[in-house]
């Protein structure tokens, strides 16, 4: 099947995407290092969760504020998470199933069963929690957040990263 | 998150992107994108469906592999097992987002 990008989206959001240009920049691209049974996978959300003992929510408090502002950084998840360890902050989304089930957006059961079977090599021992509502602070991801993250995953001998934009 | 993947990509490591919004994907030239007919907030699927978790796992490490250069695109072949009326009106939040209670606002004249 062909997936429909907008079934899900308002019609003036589908309009919106639909007449967007494709970016004029190169391609990204960078190819695995070795065969996928041998990499290290590290997964990425956007769906705004956090620790909800020891990490600060996203500050959604300015975003409502400053409706076309949102909090650019991020929160590492550790992969021994539990679903009860996590609260959400996302104006955007509801919170409900994924607060049930921290797999919904963050598949660390479905990846530890890759990791058991030889798919991949490893599951990295973080995982990254970004909030994806952003409109005015996408040059922090590409100056600041991003460089910063690419510099961890490679500390961390990850190969691959996987995101799931909520 | 495009953004975030391009950077991330051109830093050197390989990414793949598990999204709604395939379509919007390709249009940032994102290497590896792995399509998904589901309500937001739901990536790999219902809370407890490890079997659905499973697949759209799986088609990323299709994607990992089988992709041989920029603008590939996977789309997982699964129905969302909820009716699109219920699952519409569920993903959104419980009251609009500042973003969204604006753009009404200006849409009726406020």
């Amino acid at each position: 099947m062909t997936v429909d990008s907008y079934k899900y989206l308002p019609r003036s959001m589908r309009t919106m995407y639909e007449s967007m240009p494709v970016i004029d920049e190169p391609p990204a691209w960078a190819p695995l290092p070795k065969p996928l049974h041998n990499c290290t996978v590290a997964l990425m959300t956007s769906a705004g969760i956090y620790l909800r003992d020891s990490q600060e929510p996203f500050d959604v408090e300015r975003e409502r504020r400053e409706p076309t502002w949102g909090d650019p950084t991020y929160r590492v998840i550790p992969r021994d998470v539990r679903s009860e360890d996590i609260a959400c902050s996302h104006l955007h989304i509801s919170h409900d199933d994924l607060l049930e089930d921290i797999d919904v957006v963050l598949p660390i059961r479905a990846f530890s069963a890759l990791e058991a079977e030889g798919r991949i090599g490893r599951l990295a021992e973080e995982h990254y929690s970004f909030m994806g509502y952003q409109d005015r602070r996408l040059i922090d991801w590409q100056t600041v957040q991003g460089p910063e993250l690419a510099a961890r995953l490679k500390e961390h001998a990850v190969d691959v990263l996987l995101l799931a934009p909520a | 998150m495009p953004v975030l993947a391009r950077t991330i990509e051109n830093l050197g490591i390989p990414t793949v992107t598990v999204t709604m919004i395939p379509d919007l994907a390709m249009k940032f030239r994102l290497s590896r994108v792995v399509g998904i007919e589901f309500p937001f907030g739901h990536n790999f699927g219902t809370p407890g469906n490890d079997a659905l978790m499973q697949t759209v796992a799986r088609a990323a490490c299709q994607a990992l592999e089988e992709a041989g250069g920029p603008g590939y695109r996977l789309d997982v072949d699964v129905e969302w097992p909820v009716p699109l009326e219920t699952a519409y009106r569920t993903w959104h939040p419980p009251v609009p987002s500042p973003i969204v209670a604006e753009m009404l606002k200006r849409r009726q004249g406020g």
